[in-house]
Order: structure tokens, then C-alpha cells, then sequence
């Protein structure tokens, strides 16, 4: 983890930029001769012709979009089963062995299994990424809605609340901070099963382009996608962490006691 | 108590045992495509079929001795760099930012240029998931290192330990706990990359076993594949969780 005072500090960009200008001046040399490797100004080149030819745009885009229909789908459904185990544990127990039973199947195995039933586009992808972030959620909604301090229950109960009332208004909003901590881990796992889904089988997105630029001996491109992905998933990372901590300040602080 | 417990266990594995006869009546009333959706009987028997005469038994070994491979590639790799980097505040504070740039990065994302490097070959897959399994590891090494109580190493200084002795003494066992949470996530990596990998390269496992069944629609296949990849990760993870629960068996459970 890095503190907040690390970000500042310039001994951190040492290693970077060291490489990057070790990098072209081995370039300029002339001793990189390689077809799998790309000066680092070239990839700046390939990412800025990604740019203005629109590739660079509609791929993020079609990343982006089945990366996150995926998260809200998949989300949707473990967030409601989630609050569901929490709150009955009856029905958290009986599922128990079902749950354990699926949740390891890795995300990867049922890339052919989606591919067949939707062919390829968004559909299957979307699908893949549902699956597999439905389990992260699904499990840190169910802590977060069973940590709920029983006192809150008693109160919605005297109050008279039903079922729908009680989960609106003292269930959701009590563990909405590790939930939202929930859906920011989710949606990196989103982004990474998009682009796995991507450079293995499906002809779109941020992974095709890489694959497609790989296949057409232009490491340039390669290695701009390859950049661009880690900066997008940086940012959203960042982003959401950003939100976290101005939502919810420390009460979202929990993370290492799910 | 374990009375109670196990009653439980029964209670959920006859949920299960429902679900899979509502599966089994779906299959049979064609409420779904067969193609799509094979009964469970009849995925039970691809998969019979499969480890008994076919090569399913082959290429679950693969996939199994693979996804190790790679995943021990990356522990020693990430235990060694990240102990280094994580004994030294100077090496924490060069290297850290930049190791956490490169975590976000999918690790799927890495294959193009791993193909461009190796090839469609055996050295790609296991570069692959050598790559990817390394993140977890390294970072949670170099954590479980930072978060050493500062005055085991002052106690170290003073019995003058050398440096070597000092991780193996003070520091490893101290960031065990993070060592080993960052090899189980790790070991998850590797699996889903040794399919990935195995499914580009088509190199012989459950990976490229999955793809040829969806390619060729043998749904019953497919799934009999699913099913197997569900099984290495569960025990593989639960043999882990023992592991880890024998290792760290000295501390304090709160």
C-alpha cells in the first residue's frame, strides 16, 4: 500500500523514467533490432496514430462497455444474493455447499461455454465478466449485511418496517461502505476478465487490438495497448478509491477484515 | 455441536442434490437446448468416459503440473525480489511506486507480447502465469516486510545477526501471514492464465479440452471439462487453506 506521502516522493519516478531513457537511447544506438520491441517514442507514435484514426476510442469503448454491464449485471445478482445470505442464515447455510461448489470454477473455463450459447460480441463477454465478479460481491455483501450490528434490526423491527423497508433503509445504507469497497475490487476483476476474454477469444476491444497489432509485427501498437490498458485500469482503480474515501471516509477503512 | 454441524452439511448437500435433479428434469423436459445445456447424467458420463478412455485424464495432469509449474516459478521469484526490496526502506522507496503502476495491469494482457517473444510454445504459458502469479506475491512480500515491528530488527541488530539471518529469522516468519494470502491468490492466477494459455497455444490440457468441445458442440464434454477445472481449483485452494492454517498455526487466532 502506498502511504499518501509516497506519492510525492521523487525517488519513486527514478526507476521509470531511468528506464524509459535507457530505453531510447538503446534505441538511437541502433542496438534494438528486435521485432518484439518497440522504442519507447514509438510507442508514444503508435499510441497517438490509435488516437487519431478513432481505434484507440472504440476500443476502450467496447472494453469498457461489456466490462462494466458486465460488473452491474453480475454485481446486481450477487449483491441481492448477497443481502439475501446475510440477513437469512438458514438459507446461507443450505447454500453453502452449491456456492462452494461453483464459485472455483475459474473464470477462463467458461469462456468456451459462453462463446458457444452467444457466439461471439458482447453478449458473451459481458456474461464472463458477470460470472465472474457475481462471487466476489456476493461474499462481501454477505459479511457486510451479517456485520451489521443487530441493534439497527431490532430498531427496524420495532419500527414495524417490512421486509422491502428494512433492506432500503437500515440493511443497504448500514453496509454500503465495504459494499461499494466490494464493487471497486469487482470492478478491477471486470476490466482483467474483459481483456482476457479479448485477447483470447473475442474479435473486440483493448485485447483484440493488442492481439490483432501483435499478429500484424507492430510492437509498437503492441506495447501502446499494452500501456494504455494498465493506465486504464490504474485510473479506475484510482478513481474509485478516490470516491471511497470521499463517500465514505474510514467507515469503507475495513478492507483487511472482510 | 458437530451433531448440529453436520446436520447442516446434509441440509446443504441435499440443496445441491436438488438443484442437480432440477438440472437433470430441465435436461429431460428440453426446457433448454440439449446443445447448450447436456443433463447431468450425461455430463457424469463424458467425464467417466473421458478419464477412462480418453486422454481427459492426460490433459487434467497437464493443466494440473502447468498451473504448479508457473505458480512456483512465480513464489520463489516474488518471495526473493520481494524480500529484497522489502528489508530495505531505500529499495521500498525507489521500486514500490513502480511495482504498483504495473500491478493494475491485467495479466491476460501481457500474452500478445509473451507470443511475440516465445511463440505459440510451452515457454509462453509459463511465462504467462509466471508473470501474473508474480504480482500478488512480490507485493504482498514486500508488505508483509514493511509491516515487521521495528524493534524485532533493532533486537536482531542487537545479537548481531547478519542481514541473511535476520530475514530468515525476523522478517520471513513475521510476514508468513502476507506471504502466504498473496500465494493463494496467486495459485488462482495461475489457473485461470494456464487455461487461457493452453486454449491460445493449444497446448495439451483442460484449456484446449473446453475449446475443442465448444468448437464442436459436445456440450457433454464441455461441461465434464468445466467441472474437472472446478475441481483442481477447490482442492487446490482448500489444500492451501490447510497449509496455511498447519504454518501459522503459532499465532493467535483472534
Amino acid at each position: 500500500m502506498i502511504r499518501p506521502g509516497w506519492a510525492l516522493d521523487w525517488r519513486g519516478a527514478v526507476i521509470p523514467v531511468g528506464f524509459l531513457v535507457v530505453a531510447q537511447a538503446v534505441s538511437l544506438l541502433g542496438f534494438l533490432t528486435s521485432d518484439n520491441l518497440a522504442a519507447p517514442i514509438d510507442i508514444a507514435l503508435g499510441w497517438w496514430e490509435a488516437v487519431a484514426d478513432g481505434t484507440l476510442v472504440m476500443r476502450t469503448h467496447e472494453t469498457l462497455t461489456s466490462a462494466l454491464a458486465g460488473l452491474a449485471f453480475g454485481g446486481s445478482i450477487g449483491l441481492i444474493l448477497g443481502v439475501v445470505f446475510g440477513l437469512f442464515r438458514v438459507v446461507d447455510r443450505l447454500m453453502t455447499l452449491t456456492v462452494e461448489a461453483v464459485r472455483p470454477i475459474p473464470s477462463a473455463a467458461v469462456i468456451p461455454l459462453f462463446m458457444m450459447i452467444f457466439g461471439l460480441g458482447y453478449a458473451m463477454e459481458l456474461s464472463i465478466v458477470a460470472f465472474s465478479v457475481c462471487w466476489t460481491i456476493l461474499i462481501l455483501t454477505r459479511a457486510a449485511v451479517a456485520g451489521i450490528d443487530p441493534p439497527l434490526l431490532e430498531v427496524s423491527r420495532a419500527l414495524g418496517f417490512g421486509f422491502a423497508a428494512r433492506v432500503w433503509k437500515i440493511v443497504l445504507p448500514a453496509a454500503l461502505p465495504r459494499i461499494f469497497v466490494a464493487f471497486r475490487l469487482a470492478a478491477a476483476i471486470a476490466l482483467i476478465v474483459a481483456v482476457t476474454v479479448e485477447v483470447a477469444a473475442n474479435p473486440q476491444g483493448l485485447g483484440y487490438s493488442m492481439m490483432f497489432a501483435q499478429q500484424s509485427l507492430r510492437p509498437d501498437l503492441t506495447f501502446a495497448f499494452l500501456v494504455w490498458i494498465g493506465l486504464l485500469g490504474w485510473a479506475l482503480n484510482a478513481a474509485l478509491l478516490w470516491a471511497q474515501r470521499r463517500l465514505f471516509g474510514r467507515a469503507a477503512m475495513v478492507e483487511a477484515a472482510p | 455441536m458437530i451433531a448440529r454441524r453436520c446436520l447442516w452439511i446434509l441440509a446443504s448437500l441435499a440443496v445441491t442434490a436438488a438443484l442437480v435433479g432440477l438440472w437433470q428434469h430441465a435436461a429431460d423436459a428440453r426446457l433448454v437446448s440439449p446443445a447448450f445445456l447436456p443433463s447431468p447424467a450425461r455430463a457424469w458420463i463424458a467425464l467417466i468416459d473421458g478419464l477412462q478412455q480418453g486422454d481427459l485424464a492426460f490433459k487434467l495432469m497437464s493443466t494440473v503440473e502447468r498451473m504448479i509449474y508457473g505458480w512456483l516459478l512465480a513464489s520463489l521469484l516474488g518471495i526473493v525480489i520481494g524480500s529484497i526490496i522489502g528489508i530495505s526502506r531505500t529499495a521500498r522507496a525507489y521500486l514500490v511506486p513502480t511495482l504498483e503502476m504495473i500491478r493494475p495491469l491485467p495479466a491476460s494482457a501481457i500474452i500478445p507480447v509473451a507470443i511475440s517473444f516465445f511463440g505459440l510454445s510451452e515457454g509462453m504459458i509459463i511465462a504467462v502465469i509466471g508473470f501474473g502469479a508474480l504480482w500478488p506475491m512480490l507485493l504482498s512480500t514486500v508488505h508483509g516486510f514493511q509491516a515487521v515491528e521495528q524493534r524485532l530488527y533493532e533486537v536482531g541488530r542487537l545479537l548481531g545477526l547478519s542481514a541473511w539471518e535476520v530475514i530468515r529469522k525476523i522478517a520471513l516468519p513475521s510476514a508468513m501471514p502476507d506471504i502466504l494470502a498473496g500465494m493463494r491468490i496467486g495459485l488462482t492466477v495461475a489457473l485461470i492464465l494456464s487455461v487461457v494459455g493452453e486454449m491460445m497455444a493449444s497446448a495439451d490440457g483442460l484449456g484446449q479440452w473446453v475449446l475443442f468441445a465448444a468448437r464442436a458442440f459436445r456440450a457433454a464434454d464441455l461441461y465434464a471439462g468445466v467441472v474437472l477445472l472446478g475441481v483442481i481449483g477447490f482442492l487446490s485452494a482448500t489444500i492451501l487453506g490447510a497449509v496455511e492454517r498447519y504454518l501459522l498455526r503459532w499465532r493467535v487466532t483472534p
